[in-house]
C-alpha cells in the first residue's frame, strides 16, 4: 500500500463509471455538480474524468483556485511593494505570473525587483532572519488549507523577534461563497464535490448549513481519480433519493470536526473580514485579515505605498468562469489573446485555474 | 504584457522559447523555422555529412545527485549529436567563471567533464575561459559545442514519424528535473532520486542497427516528454497517443510530483531518448534497449495514431483521454 496507486486503479474507476451510468441512464434532465476546489478541477482534467461520465452528469468548476479569485487590486499592491527599495517579495510560484492592472510580478522581476519563489512561508521567515537589512513580504494567498501555515509563520516571526517580516494577506474561506452560488438560480447546482484539504482543516460539518438549510447534497471528496468518481456516485445517489446530506468520501483524511489545532492558530492570528472575490464581488465574512495584536506583521497596514489605479481586463470572462456560468471555451479570449504565456486573467495562470486546466488538458 | 522584456519563461524550452526563436533569433540569424529544427544541424561537406550542435549550461545548483554541471555539459552535447544518428567526435568547452568561485570545485567539475568525454569517446579539442566580476554570473556557466559524423544511410529526422510507428523511451521519466529541484530547494523527501545524466551515443549505436525502421530520435530535456513529443508531432504532421500506464516512473519522482503539483511529463531528463520506430521493428528495438545498461527500464509508451496538424493525447491511467500541450511558462508548484 503506497496510498497513491490504490486510488488511481483503472478497474475501480471504470467500475464507478459503469455504476453511475446505470443510475442515470434515461434521465431527461442532467445533474449538475460543482467541484469547488482547483485541485479537483485539475485532477478532473488531468485524468480525463469527464470523458468517463455519461452525458446526464455535468461537472462544473467553481471558485476554489485562490490565485484566480485574488482581485487585480491585490496584485497591484504587491507590485507597488515590490518596487520599494530594500524589499523582497516572497511568494508561492503561481502569483508571479498573475497580471495586475498594467504589469505582473514576473515582469517586475525582469526589471530588477527582488521576487523570490518559496515553497513554505517559513522559508520567507528564514530569509528575513538572514537579511535584517531587507523587509521581506510574503504574499498570503490561499484558503483554509494555506492560512494556518501563514499564521504559523507570523507566530514564528514573533518568536524570533523579527521586525522585518510581513504578510500581505488575501486569505479567503470557502463555505460562504458556496452558499451564495448554491442560491444562484442561473446555476441550479444539484450537488457539491466539497474540497479535500480545506475540509481537513474546517471539518465536514462546516457544510451542514448548505445541505440541511439550503438542500444541496454535499460530499467531501479526495483528489485521486477513484475519490472523484466515488464522490460523484455518492452525489448521484443522494439526488436520486431526494436527499441532501453531508457525506464524507475522504474519511482517510477528513473528520467531522476538522483540525482543532489549525483552527486555533487561525483564530489567534486572523479575524474574519469582508473580502473581494474576483468575478463574484465582495462577500461579507469570507476573508481573513491579520488580527489587531499582530497588526505590525500586516504589510497593508505597516508599509504604506501608493498603488496604481485599478484597471480591469476587457473581455475577460474569468468572473463568469469562476462562478461556473460559462466554460473557458465560451470565452472569446481563451487560447487566442489569453494563453498561459500571455495570460489576461488569473484563471489562465494558476496551476489550478480552470482556464489553465482546460488549455493544458482539455483541448 | 511588455513584449520588450526577456522573461525566465523564454528559457524554459517550452512555448515561450519557441516564440523567441521563431520571432527574433531564427529570422535574424538563419531562417529555418523552429518547427523544422532538430537537436543538431546536419551539414554536408565534400560528400561527408557532419552533425554540429552547441548548448549552454547554467544549472543551479552546479552539483546535484547523479552529476554536476560538467558531466551535464558534455553528455548534453553528445546527446544532441547522437539524436541525429551522428557519431560524436570533437567538442569545444567555453567556461564563464564568477570571481570568487572555488578552484577545488572547478577541478572536480573539469574531472567530471574529462571522464564523461572519455566515456562517450569524444575528444575535447578547443576551449575558452573567461572570468566575470562577482555577481555577474552564478559561479559557473559552461558552453559546449560538438561535431560528429553521420554515416551514409542514417536518416534520422523529427519530420519522419509515420502513422503506426511506436514511441519507445529508454527508462524512467523526470529523474533529472526532480533531482535538481530537490537539491536546490533542499527537499528532504527526495533523498534517493538521482539525475539520469548520461551519454546516449552508445545506446544510439545499438538502435541504428534497425536501419531505416528508426525514424526519429530526440532527447526529452527541458520541457520534458510532453514538449518533445509535441515538437515531433508538429514537425511530422501526426497525432501521437501516449498510454499513461506505460510511462516508466520512479515512485520517488511520482511522490515529489504529486506533492508539488508537477506533471512528470513536463519534467526534464538528461539521459533519456524517445525513439519513434516502424511497428514491425518496435519489439526488436525495445529488446536492444533493454539489453543496454541505459535502457533496462525501456518501454513502448505510445504510438503514432493518425495524421494531423501535430496533436499529442494521453490515455490516462484510469481510462480517460486528454490532450497534451507544450510546457507553457515555467512549471510552477501549486500553492494550496
Amino acid at each position: 500500500m503506497n496510498y497513491l496507486d490504490e486510488f488511481r486503479d483503472r478497474q475501480v474507476v471504470l467500475g464507478f463509471a459503469e455504476r453511475i451510468r446505470g443510475l442515470v441512464t434515461g434521465r431527461s434532465t442532467p445533474m449538475t455538480f460543482m467541484e469547488i476546489c482547483g485541485t479537483h478541477t485539475m485532477a478532473i482534467y488531468q485524468y480525463g474524468i469527464r470523458s468517463l461520465l455519461p452525458a446526464e452528469v455535468r461537472l462544473i468548476s467553481g471558485p476554489g483556485c485562490p490565485v484566480c479569485v485574488t482581485p487585480n487590486g491585490y496584485v497591484d499592491r504587491a507590485i507597488a511593494l515590490a518596487r520599494l527599495p530594500g524589499t523582497v517579495i516572497a511568494t508561492f510560484g503561481d502569483m508571479v505570473r498573475v497580471p495586475g492592472s498594467s504589469t505582473s510580478l514576473m515582469e517586475e522581476r525582469a526589471r530588477g525587483a527582488d521576487i523570490r519563489i518559496v515553497y513554505s512561508p517559513l522559508d520567507a521567515v528564514a530569509l528575513a532572519a538572514r537579511n535584517p537589512q531587507l523587509q521581506v513580504i510574503f504574499l498570503g494567498v490561499g484558503f483554509e488549507t494555506t492560512a494556518p501555515a501563514i499564521a504559523g509563520s507570523i507566530l514564528a516571526a514573533e518568536q524570533r523577534g523579527l521586525a522585518n517580516y510581513f504578510v500581505l494577506t488575501a486569505h479567503k474561506t470557502i463555505p460562504v461563497p458556496m452558499q451564495i452560488l448554491a442560491a444562484d438560480p442561473e446555476l441550479s447546482i444539484d450537488g457539491y464535490l466539497c474540497p479535500a484539504h480545506v475540509s481537513a482543516i474546517i471539518g465536514a460539518n462546516a457544510y451542514r448549513p448548505l445541505a440541511e438549510e439550503q438542500g444541496v447534497p454535499c460530499v467531501v471528496t479526495g483528489f485521486e481519480p477513484t475519490d472523484v468518481m466515488q464522490g460523484v456516485e455518492m452525489l448521484v445517489r443522494q439526488v436520486l433519493a431526494g436527499e441532501s446530506r453531508v457525506e464524507n468520501q475522504y474519511r482517510r483524511v477528513v473528520t467531522a470536526e476538522g483540525n482543532a489545532r489549525a483552527q486555533a492558530v487561525l483564530a489567534q492570528v486572523f479575524t474574519p473580514c469582508d473580502v473581494e472575490w474576483r468575478g463574484i464581488g465582495v462577500i461579507p465574512g469570507s476573508g481573513l485579515r491579520i488580527a489587531e495584536p499582530y497588526a505590525r506583521y500586516d504589510a497593508e497596514r505597516a508599509i504604506p505605498v501608493a498603488v496604481e489605479e485599478l484597471q480591469e481586463h476587457r473581455g475577460c470572462l474569468c468572473g463568469e468562469i469562476l462562478k461556473g456560468k460559462v466554460s473557458p471555451f465560451d470565452c472569446p479570449l481563451f487560447a487566442t489573446t489569453c494563453t498561459p504565456e500571455a495570460p489576461v486573467g488569473a484563471c489562465m495562470v494558476s496551476s489550478e485555474g480552470t482556464c489553465a486546466a482546460a488549455y493544458k488538458y482539455g483541448r | 504584457m511588455d513584449k520588450d522584456l526577456i522573461l525566465l519563461g523564454h528559457g524554459s524550452g517550452g512555448k515561450l522559447s519557441h516564440q523567441l526563436l521563431d520571432e527574433l533569433i531564427i529570422p535574424t540569424l538563419s531562417g529555418v523555422p523552429v518547427a523544422g529544427q532538430n537537436d543538431a544541424a546536419v551539414v554536408e561537406h565534400n560528400g561527408q555529412r557532419l552533425a554540429f550542435t552547441t548548448d549552454s549550461y547554467v544549472v543551479d545548483p552546479i552539483f546535484f545527485p547523479g552529476g554536476n554541471i560538467g558531466s551535464l555539459a558534455v553528455n548534453g552535447t553528445v546527446n544532441d549529436l547522437a539524436m541525429m544518428g551522428a557519431r560524436p567526435l570533437f567538442m569545444s568547452v567555453g567556461l564563464i567563471l564568477e570571481e570568487g568561485m572555488s578552484r577545488r570545485e572547478l577541478a572536480i567539475i573539469l574531472a567530471a567533464m574529462r571522464e564523461a568525454a572519455d566515456r562517450a569517446g569524444v575528444a575535447i579539442v578547443t576551449g575558452d575561459t573567461k572570468v566575470v566580476p562577482r555577481g555577474k554570473a552564478d559561479r559557473l556557466f559552461i558552453n559546449t559545442s560538438g561535431v560528429g559524423v553521420v554515416e551514409n544511410g542514417v536518416e534520422i529526422n523529427g519530420c519522419k514519424a509515420q502513422v503506426g510507428d511506436r514511441v519507445i523511451i529508454n527508462g524512467t521519466i523526470g529523474d533529472h528535473g526532480i533531482a535538481v529541484l530537490a537539491a536546490r530547494e533542499g527537499l528532504e523527501l527526495a533523498t534517493d532520486i538521482e539525475s539520469d545524466c548520461a551519454a546516449l551515443n552508445g545506446l544510439v549505436t545499438e538502435l541504428l542497427q534497425d536501419g531505416e525502421a528508426l525514424h526519429v530520435l530526440r532527447d526529452p530535456t527541458r520541457g520534458g516528454v510532453a514538449t518533445t513529443l509535441k515538437e515531433i508531432a508538429i514537425q511530422s504532421g501526426v497525432t501521437i497517443t501516449l498510454r499513461e500506464e506505460a510511462l516508466p516512473l520512479k515512485s520517488g519522482v511520482r511522490g515529489v510530483c504529486s506533492i508539488l503539483g508537477l506533471d512528470p511529463l513536463y519534467v526534464a531528463n538528461e539521459g533519456k531518448l524517445l525513439a519513434i520506430v516502424a511497428p514491425d521493428r518496435a519489439d526488436a528495438a525495445l529488446a536492444r534497449m533493454r539489453r543496454h545498461p541505459l535502457g533496462s527500464d525501456a518501454a513502448i509508451i505510445g504510438e503514432v495514431t493518425g495524421a494531423s496538424d501535430g496533436r499529442v493525447q494521453l490515455e490516462t491511467s484510469v481510462g480517460g483521454v486528454r490532450g497534451v500541450e507544450m510546457l507553457a511558462g515555467e512549471q510552477l508548484p501549486r500553492i494550496c
